[in-house]
């Protein structure tokens, strides 16, 4: 097949929710255009799978479009761009009703109606849920419907690993069809980036192996903007070891977070008074950063549990009882048996932080579209920005849907306008690929004097990053990762592969994967240095406060062609809800 | 418990080797390490040329089947405590194309996944604005079990019909569309009803049960064939007996 150019009007990469969604909205807004989905794993792998708690979407008489908006800006601490996340809180019950539509089995009411539950940061109770497999439904649901549509070509199990960028504008992709190991352009009039997080960039992590960061690496590479890449969430209950999350929606259905004295210890963060029953935006069901940074605050007063794997709390569930437990959180129950050989229905879970979710991401307006034309980005890779310095749990699955279509409708008409035409088969592009080419084959695959193995800079490059732009930073330990990183990418240009087969070469993409995340947790420690203040996520311990005056403002790092980093402050969109105080549990 | 345990890793490169071969290689053994965990120890450490898949470590993605100590397994949910003192066999999965190692090409699973037209049929789609479907929790009850599936394809690997023949619809295609013709908002039944009765849809399964008790996620798959015989010996009848207006 070498030599037939691989030629589509609008190519998607990455099939999870944000990815499947978007190849759905070209193929339904113009039937005459050629659309494609490439994934490095088949697409019901995708991430997407694992998410568990739920997806919020306003759909009762008394809660309110205002007061979702208002919960999503107030939680991430008036780093929204307002515009957006009032797009956000108006589609995405339109979004959710659709996929009930297409067959999501979403948990209902005794009388037949899609139920809700309360979620953490959230005011009212809006979040849909499938018991908690939420995710899972949602990707499957998504990828089966997809299938009806049989002009949506797929590419399974090819790595991309470069965009395509010609006198301006984007022109495709290369990438690795990994079973046969060739190396292929695709060719697009527009590229849909849908390619996910970036949580491997640390050592304990909910993130499933694939989330790499690669779609904000080849943005980054390609000159396109990254956005608010310090704002990285850490979810206050992964199991200890594995990181496994246990669901928030554990919290939502009455769970408690007790330290080592049995002591409900989020009443002494200003998180609200403890009551038997949950009372939204209070105590356990208030917002991840602050519940993060309560955990930390525990630890240093001593009233955590030592284990092997670290501090941990604990999660009681037991009063819930054993029917509510089936019936509501049975993979919580699944997870809890198999990982870590207890019974919550009996026992207490031990929980601590763990990186779950990056807020930044590839910069774009809210249309999906990125400042390099043809380039658009949706979901957890993107950063429009609806999570601002903290994103509310359950808001990312209705972000994949609401701007995952919105991102396919703008790519299709861009492919189908006049900014589509022209051709992109020129011979710079064909050049393009061929060095692209010489860089994987001879400087990676055939490297002779390759020295240290990729592992070791991993694990090197995790370390730095939990040591600095964890849940709490300070100036001069980011000053010693930005030098640490400069070094370990200097070590990734001589690392060794020792496998030099054609076939399914799973280590050469754990070091493209690699080198994606070097320039990641480049971005992310370069912006978390230049952000002198505290806001949601990003905590330092040198500048405590919120400085609205210097920082109402989103970082946007770009990484010019000689090399060379820049970083901008564009200030926050703001439409209706000016900055104000967060108030949990008053 | 011992502190070590060896794998014997079956390896396979299709440039290189002629057939497979195994291959040991002695890990730290903790408890718990799931096999995934260990043999994600031997390429950190060991060997960075041995190729497999995994994602989620869960049990929820589905990407981690392989054959351990015999039997389907997904390997991100089986620990090595459960399999010492070892030698611990870890084999590709059975009944589908080796690709490399411990990958197996599953292609002809995705290729018979949109034949079942697993997607929610209606004679018009509503507008999002009206409203969901209702359904009630009983109704989703119906189904649930059967769209549990991750497509892990450990039920392939178990299944003798499939061994023999590979134009079997096979498992869990057949228990999904068993997921939508049960779901109450579908209408679509009638739509699947000529793939499923083929010679290769459920008639080619001989009801062994392998399929099930492999399944780490309880879908049931023989259930579901052996409850869509009996729905499909009863529209045959219906053919048989009624007069076309009534079927
Ligand atoms: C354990 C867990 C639970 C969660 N629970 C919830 C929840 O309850 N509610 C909620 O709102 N959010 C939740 N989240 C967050 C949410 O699940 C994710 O943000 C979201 O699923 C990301 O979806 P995505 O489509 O952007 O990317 P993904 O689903 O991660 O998909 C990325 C895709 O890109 C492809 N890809 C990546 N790089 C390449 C490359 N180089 N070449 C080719 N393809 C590539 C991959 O193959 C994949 O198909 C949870 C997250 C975690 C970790
Ligand atoms: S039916 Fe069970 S064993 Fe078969 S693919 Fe689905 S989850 Fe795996
Ligand atoms: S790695 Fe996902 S199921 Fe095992």
């Amino acid at each position: 097949m070498r030599g037939m150019t691989l030629s589509h009007d609008v190519l998607i990469v990455g099939g999870g929710g944000a990815g499947v969604r978007a190849a759905i909205a070209v193929a339904e807004d113009d039937p005459r255009l050629s659309v494609a989905i490439v994934s490095k794993v088949y697409p019901m792998r995708s991430h997407t799978v694992s998410a568990e708690g739920g997806a919020a979407g306003v759909i009762r008489s008394d809660d309110s479009l205002d007061e979702h908006a208002y919960d999503t800006v107030s939680g991430g601490e008036w780093l929204c761009a307002q515009d957006a996340v009032e797009a956000f809180v108006k589609e995405a019950p339109e979004e959710l009703l659709r996929l009930e539509h297409w067959g999501c089995p979403w948990s209902r009411e005794p009388d037949g109606r899609v139920a809700v539950r309360p979620f953490g940061g959230m005011k009212k109770m809006r979040t849909w849920f499938a018991a908690d497999k939420t995710g899972f439904h949602l990707l499957h649901t998504l990828f089966q419907t997809s299938l009806r549509y049989e002009r949506i070509a797929r590419y399974d199990e090819w790595y991309v690993t470069k965009l395509l960028v010609d006198d301006g504008r984007v022109a495709g992709v290369v990438a690795i069809e990994l079973m046969s190991g060739r190396i292929e352009a695709i060719t697009a009039k527009a590229v849909i980036l849908c390619t996910g997080g970036c949580g491997q960039v640390y050592p304990f992590t909910t993130n499933a192996a694939i989330k790499t960061g690669d779609g904000m690496g080849l943005a980054y590479r390609a000159g396109a903007p990254l956005k608010d890449m310090e704002f990285v969430q850490y979810h206050p209950t992964g199991l200890p070891f594995t990181g496994i999350l246990i669901t928030e929606a554990a919290r939502a259905e009455g769970g408690w977070l007790i330290n080592k004295d049995g002591h409900r210890y989020l009443q002494d963060y200003d998180l609200g008074t403890p009551s038997p029953k949950p009372v939204l935006r209070s105590m356990e069901l208030g917002p991840r950063d602050r519940l993060s940074q309560a955990f930390v605050k525990e630890v240093e007063k001593g009233r955590t549990v030592d284990t092997p794997y670290g501090p941990v709390v604990h999660l009681d569930l037991r009063h819930l009882g054993e029917k509510v437990i089936d019936a509501r959180l049975p993979f919580v129950r699944e997870l809890c048996r198999s990982y870590e050989n207890i019974d919550p229905v009996r026992e207490l879970i031990p929980v601590r932080p763990v990186v779950h979710y990056m807020m930044g991401g590839i910069h774009t307006d809210i249309h999906g579209a990125t400042p390099l034309p043809g380039l658009f980005a949706a979901g957890e890779a993107a950063c429009v920005s609806v999570n601002g310095a903290n994103r509310l749990g359950s808001n990312s699955l209705p972000e994949l849907l609401v701007f995952g279509a919105r991102a396919g409708r703008a790519a299709a008409s861009f492919a189908s306008g006049a900014q589509g035409a022209g051709t992109t088969a020129r011979p710079a592009v064909r050049a393009l690929v061929e060095d692209e080419r010489r860089r994987l084959e001879r400087d990676l695959l055939h490297r002779d004097d390759g020295k240290e193995p990729i592992s070791a800079i991993r694990e090197e490059m995790r370390a730095t990053m939990e040591e600095s732009t964890g849940i709490y930073r300070s100036g001069s330990a980011l000053a010693k990762a930005a030098d640490r990183l400069g070094v370990l990418q200097e070590r990734f240009r001589s690392a060794r592969l020792e496998d030099r087969s054609r076939t399914f070469n799973t280590e050469l993409v754990a070091a493209l994967e690699l080198s994606f995340m070097l320039d990641v947790a480049e971005s992310i420690v370069h912006c978390a240095l230049l952000r002198e203040e505290s806001r949601g996520a990003h905590q330092r311990v040198d500048f405590p406060a919120r400085d609205d005056h210097r920082f109402l403002a989103n970082s946007l790092i770009y990484r010019d062609a000689d090399g060379a980093r820049r970083v901008e402050y564009p200030p926050v969109t703001i439409t209706r809800w000016p900055p104000g105080e967060r108030v949990y549990g008053r | 418990m011992a502190d070590r345990i060896t794998l014997r890793v079956t390896r396979y490169r299709p440039e290189s080797d002629t057939e497979p071969a195994a291959r040991e290689y002695e890990i730290p053994l903790r408890k718990e390490w799931s096999v995934l965990d260990g043999l994600n120890h031997i390429k950190d450490h060991l060997d960075g040329t041995l190729s497999y898949r995994w994602s989620c470590r869960m049990g929820v993605c589905g990407s981690c089947g392989m054959t351990v100590d015999g039997e389907p397994k997904l390997t991100c949910a089986t620990f090595l405590s459960d399999h010492a003192p070892g030698p611990v066999r870890v084999e590709p999965l059975s009944n589908f194309p080796v690709v490399r190692d411990l990958v197996v090409d599953i292609g002809d699973f995705m290729r018979k996944l949109p034949r079942v037209k697993p997607w929610l049929i209606r004679s018009e789609q509503e507008a999002p604005a009206e409203g969901e479907y209702p359904q009630l929790p009983a109704e989703r009850a119906e189904y649930e079990q059967f769209s549990m599936c991750i497509n892990c394809m450990l039920c392939y690997a178990a299944c003798p019909v499939y061994a023999l023949d590979q134009e079997f619809l096979g498992p869990a295609a057949i228990a999904l569309a068993q997921r939508y013709n049960l779901d109450s908002r579908d209408r679509g039944a009638s739509e699947r009803m000529d793939v499923l009765s083929e010679a290769e849809g459920i008639w080619a399964c001989t009801f062994v049960g392998e399929c099930s008790a492999v399944c780490p996620k309880d879908v049931d798959p023989a259930g579901s064939i052996q409850r869509y015989k009996f729905t499909a010996a009863m529209e045959s009848l219906k053919t048989l007996l009624l007069p076309r207006g009534m079927r």
